[in-house]
């Protein structure tokens, strides 16, 4: 017995080492310098962690006479291993969809964990065990194929258009009240287990229905969502488990995921239910309807370059079009043309710009741009008018002054980046489709503004090319 | 079973707040590394998968608990790995400020 509770208390030590060590690594994520002695932080704590279990395992295993698998446990650690490193040296371009995934991964588990327990435990969960694993499986659940369908949309294996139908919210809604009564009704009565895969599976196709009506343009949001889903049901079972180091790891991606969530559905001046009932599809597409042509204004890359060349403030505003066409490395040339001519260049990076929170940053800095030359929109919004030129790379609603001024539109009040305010707007684009939101742009009809069409990888290389030749 | 009950409540709520007052002070450009970090963190849930496989006591336990444990291990070694080689290309244009 006293070996017992020495190894009870030794493993509470190292969860509460792992603990502090989860928080430290957090905290010495919040800027660059400080960053990589977080991640070490991490793994130190997961280390131990892991560790602490395995030994823990062997001890539990003398005190009551069983025999450890540990063959199997290796062997799962070693496939695990064997699948994660792939996925974490996949192109930067194919974060968004990688993150995704991996939500679903860690809800998978959760899930899978949670439906073992129910049904070793049987008939015996006491009540508040019961309701928390109920709450473990259905968050874990919805937030395994939620998280696929949005993998699936950013990987373009899924049709990216939101998918809308009459009456979706109510369906939707139904069937989450479904899954509380099963839950309930389990909490109550434990021992019916043909009821739990019922709960489960409503739960999956309530992740998917989730999914199916968001476009593209709402991917931030709904990823931190799943991030914060996939922590809340993971701190679920660490109540089940009474796991604290699970609770703290669980309430920590939570409350991550739920900041980044506010800050996008912020960004997008849109409401939490909003983004995740909301059917903006429909709306973008009766704003489509009403265009018309009007005349534009373009120019050639000698032409963008001349201007460039003598601008003295440039802002780079770089968008989803920009990964889409992998320019960044281009649009680094471009910086570094710029700069060794003496120009003052800058990037404004719109919080929803791209597919997932912080998306442009990492594609510029892979492509080498300093950090201190991303701009965040609040910091640069009040500089374009003393700026020569705002040079707009695949980026679209995020630029459009119609969300300032137009209250019909469906953007209208979202917070978007003065570039109407520079002295000259250069609009890298394909053509003048509405793309993909199906949103009209003012800005593009207007007098400062030159409209450069092409791919945004190519028309910049040529920019360069001119920069650097002439 | 109460006091665990109430124990763990009152981790969550602490943790809770840690951690809105930790990552509200994250800058918006680590927001993707953060993300993938937490991913890596919460996949701490490999602990409990641990356990269902060691101890074998049902074989649909034995193989949810390998499945779980493959899930979280991947991310656990995916998420650290792509967290370090975003972190480590965010550079500043200043040489060295501390």
């Amino acid at each position: 017995m006293t070996t017992f509770l020495g190894s009870q208390v030794f493993i509470g030590i190292i969860y509460l080492v792992a603990s502090a060590l989860f928080i430290l690594a957090l905290k010495w994520m919040n800027a660059p310098p400080t960053a990589r002695r977080g991640i070490l932080a991490g793994e130190i704590g997961m280390v131990l962690a892991i560790g602490g279990t395995i030994l823990q395992l062997g001890v539990e295993g003398k005190l009551e006479h069983i025999s450890i698998d540990y063959t199997w446990i290796f062997i799962a650690l070693g496939i695990g291993t064997a699948i994660g490193v792939p996925l974490g040296l996949v192109q930067m371009t194919a974060v968004p969809q990688r993150t995704a995934l991996s939500h679903a991964f860690g809800a998978f588990c959760v899930t899978l964990v949670g439906t073992s327990e129910y049904y070793l435990g049987g008939s015996s969960i006491p009540p508040f065990k019961m309701s928390v694993l109920c709450l473990e499986v259905i968050l874990g659940g919805l937030t395994v194929t939620g998280s696929l369908m949005a993998a699936g949309k950013l990987q373009e294996v899924l049709p990216q258009r939101p998918i809308t139908f009459k009456g979706q919210n109510l369906f939707n809604l139904t069937m989450l009240a479904v899954s509380i009564v099963i839950a309930v009704y389990l909490v109550l009565h434990p021992g019916t287990p043909h009821l739990f895969p019922i709960m489960v599976g409503i739960a999956l196709m309530f992740g998917i229905m989730l999914v199916i009506p968001i476009g593209g343009a709402d991917m931030p949001t709904v990823i931190s969502l799943l991030n914060s889903y996939a922590g809340l049901s993971a701190a679920a079972m660490g109540f089940v488990l009474n796991n604290k180091l699970l609770i703290i790891a669980g309430a920590l991606d939570g409350s991550s995921g739920f900041i980044l969530s506010v800050i996008m559905s912020k960004a997008m001046n849109r409401s939490f239910t909003n983004v995740v009932f909301g059917a903006f599809g429909q709306v973008a597409a009766s704003a489509a309807g009403a265009q018309e042509a009007r005349p534009v204004k373009s120019a050639s890359p000698e032409e963008a370059a001349g201007i460039l060349a003598a601008a003295s403030k440039v802002v780079i505003v770089p968008g989803y079009g920009m990964a889409v066409a992998q320019a960044q490395h281009k649009v680094r040339e471009l910086y570094d043309a710029l700069t060794k001519r003496g120009v003052d260049v800058r990037f404004a990076i719109h919080p929803v710009a791209g597919r997932m929170p912080g998306h442009m940053n990492v594609l510029l800095a892979e492509a080498d741009v300093p950090y201190d030359r991303l701009m965040e929109m609040d910091d640069i919004n009040g500089d374009f008018p003393q700026t020569d030129v705002s040079l707009i790379i695949g980026a679209n609603d995020v630029t459009n002054p119609a969300a300032k001024t137009d209250q019909s539109s469906p953007i209208y009040g979202m917070p978007v980046l003065d570039v109407e305010k520079s002295h000259t707007v250069m609009v890298i684009k394909r053509s003048m489709n509405p793309g993909f939101a199906g949103i009209d742009n003012p800005l593009y009809y207007m007098d400062q503004t030159l409209m450069l069409f092409g791919d945004a990888k190519a028309f910049v290389s040529n920019i360069v090319k001119e920069l650097t030749h002439s | 079973m109460g006091n665990a009950l109430i124990d763990g409540l009152f981790v969550f709520m602490l943790a809770g707040f840690i951690g809105f007052e930790v990552i509200k002070r994250i800058s918006p450009l680590l927001h993707t590394p953060l993300m993938s970090i937490t991913n890596a963190l919460d996949a701490i849930a490999v602990v409990g998968a641990i356990v269902l496989v060691g101890r074998h006591e049902s074989k649909l336990s034995f193989i949810l608990g390998i499945l779980a444990v493959i899930a979280a291990t991947s991310n656990i070694v995916g998420g650290f790995l792509i967290t370090d080689r975003m972190v480590k290309m965010f550079k500043s244009s200043r040489p060295t400020k501390s």
